[in-house]
């Protein structure tokens, strides 16, 4: 049942709840989950068992591209204690539904990339597959493989559609080639972003079941249970009542389990289906690292023209990536991408061109940030670039250009809410005196094998699905009350780490007025809760927030005039309402719909219009080493001043940067993915190589809080926001340090040892 | 294997257990198949990550690279060992408080590591608290947070880190 709002338009409230005093929603409760964590008693996928349950492993294809001329079994191996699942044995549509359906679930007669899955396999003993699996023979007739954006372009080879191209967008605001002839600079230059590993630290993994009468039902550690339930409806061609997802607690996630377990669950479902048994497929790490999804690698280029005062006139931007062999995410990648590509700039003449093209390899996915780390890597590195080229100060020249109050983005979107953008770089500069530092590492240098430098990077990411994205999810929240006298929250937003169950739960507590350990999360089970959409895009706390805020004011609202509740009442009253409510009307359940915020317009053809409803700001200052005998460079401090709305929990939000910084870290100085024949050769924590407890600097973290009118108590996106500036800043601060400017991340010692060996004196900055 | 299995006896967070199992089965599955003790997790399987960590005769091992024959006789201290009578140890109560656990898998691992390292010392700097947890990875939390809680738990426990941690050296 669906209330929206019978008693008065309770959405969007005159008083905005966003200025009201809190009781829990700003306060640092502890997280919902957490003892069960921290008694090791939480239950992660591959800690559950079924009974008589199988486990499951995958035949994957060893050559980038090509027909499979024959499938062999070795006769060292029993088969018929196996069952063995082909594409022949999909009962639907051999394809993952996401946006487009170019993806097989098991490989028909073809292979696009090295880690296709062709053969599923299960047994009762887990320790019976390895060999099984390296006793499948398979041989192909290989097909030219493409690896590389260039290669990609060029059209030679057609391994995706028509052209190679997954996507393509045209951005134009005013008019780019008529302002070259009378600027005063114009600048250029080219940035490149490697692939980048979640690394969360549980791999992927699943639990199936399958049963004629119920269909199937999965278990796993997954974000966005119903992507995975409306695969699982087309490949097994059943109806909606018979899938049924459940999130097992979940070890991280960053995007990284978004859409890669709709082929785990489909594959597992399968095997469940053929064998008549429970199915368990757990990845282990080499072979989640070579099979599952990575960051988009990227190439983008600038070109820039600027007035004599450092004023920008035109930005010209255009935006590659490598999107794999299927399309997955990648046209909504690109999207953020190209939405994020001109910084937190104002500037009135815009063109952006980006695509994203097909090459041999894995597809690239989801990752927080989703195409803005690549496209803030790009303009601010190109910022201080601009800044040497012309001779400014860095600091000045994002000053000069900063967004502000009611002027308008690269879509014409007009900075309706507050931007502080000015407020966050003074505290910045303040907080890690920043011109102090710098004129000491000036001085120091010279005479120091260990050149310090200090650097920046300023800007913003969209909060909620971009565009009309929102409007589409459609999304359903809400509470219902249990008879036993728990409050609880109704959706399909998942726990990852991140905190979903905490703010969730403080935000419905705070709405109804009752505690937070009287509110608890429903199970994350299709079968129970509403479609509150992915759990992904920085939208948890802002959008979901908002319906449950609107939920649980709803249920108070609804108790008061059918229940008899008064207008103050003790937790007993409360929950002495909901049982009389309860006896006369069957049950008690409030849920709200997705309501856009009004005066919000995008029109998906032109790529014009309100690109995000909320802007979460910040500035991110690095100080960095660069050690001329060994050419490692060190992160030694880092600061990060953030305007994300309300912060609903302050812990968990501090987390939330810190853990997005040494992400950022990672991604700028650490983590390469290595690919031969468009393999991740590098595919073990022994050589792709995260930041560990030795490397992360000490972290500043500064919150600024403006409340969004129309996100939960006022909270704007989080999550992604500090994996977009690490690596821009530390480069930036590289140059600073040593005056080369590295265009290209990761940057490992031996890139920085191939540029600043071959330099005997640094004295003219250059650009590499 | 199947033809050499052998009993195996060792102490698990307190308690005697004997075990018929192949020699060579890491104590990882052993605690998590045999034992039922899943709060010991594996994240690489190749002693990287530090999520399998336990302690073993007062010592931090990745249980992942521990063949159970080499546990005969030993005293073994998993995350289900940590809390006393259902009252949170310390550290974890200061993880709890403080956000040093996010998504919870690398938790058992990194709790084990922290005890390890209040075990040996009580007053760790924060060059010391690096290095001691620099064996388990965490992806979520960016450490801060966890050197934090340690910081916390040092300060409020020392002596009763000292009583809970018998194993250690």
């Amino acid at each position: 049942m669906i209330c929206l709002n019978p008693y008065g338009d309770l959405s969007f409230p005159k008083t905005m709840s966003t200025h009201a005093k809190t009781r829990i929603v700003g306060a640092s409760v502890p997280r919902k989950e957490g003892v069960d964590k921290l008694l090791g008693r939480a239950r992660y996928v591959d800690d559950i068992e079924r009974e008589g349950m199988w486990h499951g492993a995958t035949v994957r294809g060893t050559i980038p591209r090509g027909f499979i001329r024959s499938i062999g079994f070795g006769r060292n191996i029993d088969w018929t204690e196996f069952t063995i699942v082909t594409v022949a044995d999909v009962p639907g549509k051999n394809q993952i539904q996401l946006i487009v359906a170019d993806q097989p679930c098991l490989a028909d007669g073809k292979v696009n990339h090295c880690d296709e899955a062709i053969l599923l396999l299960a047994h009762p003993d887990k320790h019976k597959l390895r060999e099984a699996v390296a006793s499948v023979q398979i041989e192909y007739d290989p097909l030219p493989p493409i690896f590389s954006i260039e290669e990609s372009e060029r059209k030679d080879t057609i391994i995706w559609g028509a052209d190679n191209l997954l996507k393509s967008f045209l951005l134009e605001k005013g008019d780019v080639e008529t302002t070259w002839a009378h600027a005063a600079h114009i600048v250029e230059g080219e940035y490149r972003t490697g692939a980048q590993e979640h690394l969360y630290i549980e791999n992927n993994g699943v639990i199936a079941e399958w049963n004629a009468a119920t269909g199937v039902t999965v278990w796993g550690s997954l974000q966005c249970p119903f992507y995975v339930h409306k695969s699982l409806l087309s490949v097994f061609d059943l109806p909606e009542d018979k899938v049924r997802v459940i999130q097992t607690e979940t070890g991280g996630a960053f995007g990284g389990k978004e859409d890669y377990p709709s082929i785990l669950a489909a594959h597992a479902a399968l095997l469940a289906m053929k064998s008549g048994h429970a199915v368990k497929m757990v990845y282990d790490r080499m072979e989640d690292l070579a099979a599952t999804t990575k960051r988009h690698p990227s190439r983008i280029r600038h070109r820039t023209a600027l007035d004599k005062n450092g004023k920008l006139l035109a930005m010209d931007v255009e935006v590659a990536t490598d999107g794999g062999a299927y399309s997955t995410l990648s046209s909504t990648v690109l999207s953020r991408a190209t939405l994020h590509s001109t910084g937190p700039y104002v500037c009135p003449n815009v063109r952006i061109r980006s695509a994203s093209w097909a090459t041999n390899t894995v597809p690239y996915g989801a990752f927080r940030g989703f195409g803005a780390p690549q496209a803030v890597f790009a303009i601010e590195r190109h910022m201080d670039e601009i800044a040497a080229a012309i001779g400014i100060d860095p600091i000045e020249l994002r000053r000069r250009n900063f967004l502000r109050d009611s002027d308008t983005t690269a879509t014409e979107q007009v900075m309706r809410e507050p931007v502080i953008l000015d407020q966050l770089l003074d505290r910045a500069l303040a907080e890690s005196d920043y011109y102090a530092r710098r004129a000491r590492f000036t001085r120091e240098n010279p005479s120091n094998p260990v050149k310090r430098g200090m650097g920046i990077a300023a800007f913003y990411h969209g909060s909620g699905f971009t565009g009309s994205g929102e409007r589409y999810l459609d999304s359903l929240a809400g509470v219902d009350v249990t008879t036993d006298g728990k409050v609880r929250v109704l959706v399909s937003s998942t726990e990852f780490g991140q905190g979903t169950n905490t703010i969730l739960t403080q935000i419905a507590a705070e709405a109804i007025g009752i505690p937070y350990e009287d509110v608890i999360m429903a199970p994350p089970d299709t079968g129970i809760v509403p479609n509150s959409g992915p759990t992904v895009a920085s939208r948890t706390s802002t959008v979901v927030g908002r319906l449950i805020e609107r939920a649980g004011l709803q249920l108070v609202s609804m108790l008061q005039e059918l229940a008899g509740l008064g207008l103050h009442f003790s937790l007993e009253e409360f929950f002495a309402a909901c049982d009389r409510y309860r006896a006369a009307n069957g049950k008690i359940e409030s849920l709200c719909r997705y309501e856009a915020p009004p005066g919000i317009f995008w029109d998906d053809q032109k790529y014009r219009g309100e690109a995000y409803p909320a802007f979460a700001w910040s500035i991110q200052v690095a100080q960095v080493a660069v050690d001329t005998v060994t050419y490692s460079a060190e992160v030694e401090e880092f600061w990060a001043v953030q305007e994300v709305g309300r912060v609903l929990n302050p812990v968990l939000a501090g987390g939330q940067i810190e853990g997005g910084i040494a992400q950022g870290i990672g991604y700028a100085l650490y983590e390469k993915v290595l690919l031969q024949n468009g393999h991740m050769a590098n595919n073990q924590m022994t050589n792709y190589i995260m930041p560990t407890a030795e490397d992360i600097p000490p972290i500043h973290v500064f919150f600024e809080e403006i409340p969004f009118r129309y996100g939960g108590y006022g909270a704007k996106g989080i999550g992604e926001l500090p994996h977009d500036g690490p690596a821009p800043a530390i480069l930036n601060a590289i140059r600073d340090a040593t005056g080369v400017g590295f265009h290209a991340i990761p940057l490992l010692p031996e890139d920085l040892f191939a540029v600043l060996a071959a330099q005997d004196t640094i004295t003219e900055p250059t650009i590499v | 294997m199947n033809d050499c299995w052998r009993t195996i006896r060792f102490n698990v967070n307190g308690e005697s257990r004997s075990l018929n199992v192949p020699p060579m089965k890491r104590l990882l599955d052993v605690l998590r198949e045999d034992l039922r003790l899943t709060g010991t997790k594996e994240g690489c399987g190749e002693g990287e990550c530090g999520s399998c960590s336990v302690r073993m005769n007062g010592e931090l091992v990745n249980s992942c690279l521990v063949p159970v024959l080499q546990a005969e006789g030993a005293c073994v201290q998993t995350v289900e060992g940590l809390a006393i009578n259902g009252e949170l140890h310390p550290l974890q109560e200061a993880f709890l408080a403080r956000g040093g656990a996010q998504c919870g898998i690398c938790t058992p691992g990194m709790l084990m590591a922290a005890t390890q390292l209040l075990a040996q010392n009580p007053h760790p700097s924060m060059a010391e608290i690096r290095e001691g947890l620099a064996g388990n990875l965490c992806r979520c939390t960016g450490f801060i947070r966890i050197f934090d809680s340690v910081i916390a738990a040092a300060a409020k426990s020392t002596a009763v880190d000292e009583k809970q941690a018998p194993h250690a050296r």
